[in-house]
């Protein structure tokens, strides 16, 4: 079933309903973790380090603790006394909360003040005497392998080195054949630098432990609270069934907030220990240095080609910078995550990836920034190598593109590394962005403009993404399968509150997951109130991430109602005193087949339920769904973009930008092209500006937004966003889940569209942020000026 | 020390230590929690209020400052219990998404259409470009300034009013 019911009043599928959850925001009555205040809260702040590795000798914390107004102060011996200095990352590592002997990122957790006022809390942090001895500090993952190169793991036993481990898939041994066959092969080293998603709200928590139950209830900056839950009754040993975890509206999260962090526990101990709830709100240079960047892939890429532009092999090597702890969120069994969807769009025989992990003295992560684990990194090399091996064969990269694509009728297409491919038409959507673009015009003006001396470029990225993990049987979060859930009640008057297990954070669930509602059951969505977010009153899920929130969570919903509806389909039957078999249903719309004046909507039934219902049938009309998905979904699209460049500066502006995209269907047109629309956005600033970078004793260059520069409503392009459907075959409604695809897609579109205007000059590579100064630059050698 | 202000149209005398950021006094003296803290050092927006019709960031400025002065926050846009224009522009032109920027910048945006009620795009995104938005892109947030403008000066029954066209929602189905 995937045809959408667009033309009803219902306003289910396809209809571009205003957000339910704007009314509260546009007055400012959102709840924030920041807005919740609780009696008698207590406030807390961290010290952190400003040295990158060093051993603590002494940290004397005496005065803080006699300043007025200080509570407590926490080190990480007094953590270790309750066995809680150290906690799991999602990647199986150990991370400490609060360092103990030595500290080896810039930023790390050291200590941490409560007091009873939030200034006073920080005041107190400067009367915290700490001294370090500096060692050498690693922030090039390179040199960290190299035999001299400081040990910064020496907490872990057996770890000699500074590698973290060795991935590979692929068939290599086809693959190198592949290449020494090759007519043509085409290379690529690029970087894929250290970024950060800084959602426009950062971390933090406000933990209350109960003194007389032990119930602890901690309002969490979360996008999987239910899994939180969970590791947290793990790491604290708490009894799961006193933890409730709140994650009320949250300011934006981009995979920032799928990690847990150690103010979250040290908050919790603190109440734990004092009897008070604590609040505990990072700065944003504490939420720039500390909490889950991502990126920081040095990606070597190769291309095998036949003389006629047909690729024949991939292959890769890639350098994953982790940081001080292994804290990348994936999922457990893939610790390069989903990198190997590195063959992107295109039919490739032969194909094998490396990924070896390294620790260096910076913050930890490697966390999905709006992106499906890693798929992001290898979407950017695979388009960005089509577009050089476009250059180098002289032919034009749209046409190189199309040779090579996978076909329409070879869908679901099995990829040289495993994947199933659920549907797509790849050359549909290029060729219509193409068009949108004016593309053989634009190549004209191009040419004529090179005669002057003018640069312009096109540049291209058909992508594809992988999304919607599970299924669970491959995919879990430290143990818990990648399963999503729903549940739905269906009270006397007709009215319904739906209860799921995935956490927005701007995405727009509570009129989105309504309108699956009204599709399946006929209830208007604004007769559905969508709850998510509290343990203690949703049904478990992995939560937000990934763009997994329709394909998994919004398939539950749709299956529950489905439930609901065969309940119904009786109900009517009996109110109707018509078979079962008998009983159509349209649109809310229950009716006897041929006879449809004999008829009860969904509301009658939902009142039967409740007080006329068949001999023997329970009451009520509720149900939960856990749905594990099948396989992932395959959202593609190509975005095509035009520069201009500046030779005297180097300054390079998108003149048009045409996205199209092909999510299978959309629940909600106008909220799915928001969230392009947002990607798009977030894609221009990772390859124009946004940057986490170190010197090389390890100090973070990029520790608030006049360093990590983040895109404004003035240098943000405007887009012109187009759409395809290719519904997914698997999914009950045939949606694929968008959130992220134009993060991971556009980057490469930008920076293509820069080198391609660079091609004439031999410029084959500038590494992301494509900044003025790095064109001017790569310019000047090539003395063009 | 004293700070006598005027917040939303309710004058308020608070004592407050000199230090105390207006954020703050907004925040947690007045439970004003409309306004928040993004960045802490006056580059993201999110704590963007009017003082005396002007927009500034309440992050970097002291209470003490307010002093005598009227502030104008998010809570106080409401017109008679209902959204003013500009907050049903932004749910109306889906001009937000997590919601945590979108005080600030209809701020923002007041000030810009006090000034000049029938901005262009430029002029939209050259008066919001102290305002970060991490998750819209900021189309729609300009479509929902320059719907709302043309609300308002129809509601002013300015002349032109009558020619102007809100821009509509862009369709996607292609």
């Amino acid at each position: 079933m995937t045809e959408t019911d667009a033309g009803t009043a219902i306003r289910g599928l396809g209809h571009s309903v205003r957000r339910k959850e704007d009314d509260r925001f546009v007055r400012g009555r959102g709840t924030y973790v920041d807005d919740v205040k609780l009696p008698g809260m207590l406030h807390m702040a961290i010290l952190r380090t400003p040295v990158a590795h060093a051993r603590i000798t002494r940290i004397d914390v005496e005065a803080a603790k006699a300043h007025p107004g200080v509570v407590a102060v926490i080190t990480g011996r007094d953590l270790d006394a309750h066995g809680l200095a150290w906690m799991p990352t999602l990647s199986a590592d150990t991370q400490a909360v609060l360092a103990l002997d030595k500290v080896v990122f810039q930023g790390q957790e050291v200590a941490a003040v409560v007091a009873d006022d939030p200034y006073v809390a920080v005041d107190a942090l400067e009367l915290i005497d700490v001294d370090y001895d500096p060692l050498p500090a690693v922030v090039d993952p390179r040199q960290a392998l190299e035999g001299d190169a400081p040990l910064i793991r020496e907490d872990k036993e057996g770890q000699t080195g500074n590698h973290i481990f060795h991935w590979e898939k692929g068939d290599k041994e086809a693959t190198d054949r592949a290449f020494a066959e090759a007519d043509k092969v085409v290379s690529l080293d690029t970087f894929y630098p250290r970024c950060h998603p800084a959602p426009l709200e950062t971390c933090g928590c406000v933990a209350d432990v109960d003194p007389a139950t032990g119930k602890c209830t901690i309002w969490l900056t979360s996008q999987a609270p239910h899994a939180h839950r969970t590791l947290f009754a793990l790491v604290a040993g708490l009894p799961e069934q006193n933890i409730r975890i709140i994650s009320p509206d949250l300011g934006g999260g981009f995979g920032n907030k799928v990690p847990i962090y150690p103010g979250y526990v040290v908050a919790t101990v603190a109440s734990l220990l004092i009897g008070k709830p604590v609040k505990w709100i990072e700065d944003r240079t504490e939420n720039l240095i500390s909490t889950g960047f991502a990126r920081d892939y040095h990606m070597r890429g190769e291309m095998a080609l036949s003389a006629d532009g047909k690729i024949t092999a991939l292959r890769s090597q890639v350098i994953a910078d982790h940081g001080a702890f292994n804290a990348a969120a994936q999922p457990s069994k893939f610790p390069a995550g989903l990198f190997h969807i590195f063959t992107g769009a295109y039919d490739v025989p032969a194909a094998h990836c490396e990924v070896d992990g390294v620790y260096t003295n910076k913050a930890p992560g490697g966390i999905a920034y709006r992106c499906s684990f890693r798929v992001t990194e290898a979407s950017y090399l695979i388009e960005r190598l089509v577009q050089n091996a476009a250059v180098e064969l002289e032919l034009d990269p749209a046409e190189l593109r199309r040779r090579n694509f996978i076909q329409p009728e070879q869908f679901p297409y099995r990829s040289a590394v495993g994947w199933e491919y659920d549907s797509g038409d790849y050359p549909k959507a290029l060729d219509l962005a193409l068009e949108k673009l004016g593309y053989a015009e634009l190549r004209a003006e191009q040419k004529e403009k090179w005669t002057k001396g003018e640069l312009m470029g096109i540049g291209i990225a058909s992508f594809t993404e992988v999304v919607g993990a599970g299924p669970g049987s491959e995919y879990d979060i430290a143990g818990l399968r990648m399963f999503d859930s729903a549940e739905l009640r269906v009270h006397p008057t007709g009215k319904a509150i739906l209860k799921i297990g995935v956490q927005t954070q701007g995405q727009g669930h509570e009129t989105t997951f309504a309108q699956i509602v009204a599709g399946e059951l006929g209830i208007p969505p604004e007769d559905v109130s969508v709850m998510h977010g509290d343990t203690d009153n949703t049904p478990y899920g992995l939560g937000t991430y990934a763009s997994r929130s329709t394909p998994v969570g919004g398939a539950a919903t749709a299956m529950v109602a489905r439930k609901l509806r065969d309940k119904a389909t009786k109900i009517a039957a009996h109110l109707l005193e018509a078979a079962e078999e008998d009983i159509e249903y349209a649109e809310g719309r229950f009716s006897v087949r041929g006879a449809p004046d004999q008829a009860k909507t969904i509301q009658d039934i939902a009142f039967a339920a409740y007080s006329n219902l068949p001999q023997g049938m329970e009451a009520g009309l509720e149900g939960v769904t856990y749905y594990d998905p099948p396989n992932l979904t395959f959202p593609f699209g190509s975005y095509c973009v035009v520069v201009d460049i500046d030779k005297g500066t180097g300054e390079w502006k998108v003149r048009k930008m045409v996205a199209v995209d092909d999510c299978g269907v959309r629940i909600n047109p106008m909220i799915v092209e928001g969230q392009i629309h947002g990607g798009l956005t977030e894609g221009f600033g990772i390859a124009a500006m946004q940057l986490i970078t170190f010197d090389e004793e390890g100090n973070c260059i990029g520790q608030n937004f006049t360093d990590y520069l983040l895109p404004t409503a003035w240098e943000t392009p405007s887009f012109e966003t187009y759409q395809t459907v290719t519904p997914s075959p698997h999914h009950p409604i045939g949606a694929k889940g968008v959130g992220e695809s134009a993060t991971v897609g556009s980057p490469a579109a930008y920076v293509n569209a820069v080198l391609d205007a660079l091609a004439p000059l031999g410029i084959t590579n500038i590494d992301m942020p494509v900044t003025s100064d790095k064109v001017w630059a790569a310019m000047h050698e090539k003395e063009f000026v | 020390m004293q700070v006598n202000v005027n917040v939303n149209g309710i004058s308020q005398t608070v004592d407050v230590e000199p230090r105390l950021l207006l954020v703050h006094l907004l925040r947690e003296r007045l439970g004003l929690t409309g306004t928040h803290v993004g960045c802490d050092t006056t580059s993201c927006g999110a704590c963007t209020v009017l003082v005396d019709g002007v927009p500034i960031k309440s992050c970097t400025y002291l209470a003490v400052q307010a002093d005598g002065r009227s502030v104008r926050t998010v809570e106080g846009l409401v017109e008679g219990g209902k959204p003013s224009p500009l907050q049903a522009a932004f749910k109306e032109q889906h001009g937000l998404q997590c919601g945590f920027c979108t005080p600030g910048m209809m701020l923002a945006a007041e000030a810009l259409l006090a000034d000049n009620p029938d901005p262009t795009e430029e002029q939209v995104r050259w008066a919001l470009s102290g305002n970060l938005c991490r998750c819209t892109g900021y189309m729609n947030i300009v479509k929902a300034v320059q719907a709302a403008g043309a609300t308002m000066r129809s509601a002013a029954g300015v002349a032109e009013a009558e020619t102007a066209e809100a821009p509509a929602m862009a369709g996607g189905a292609q």
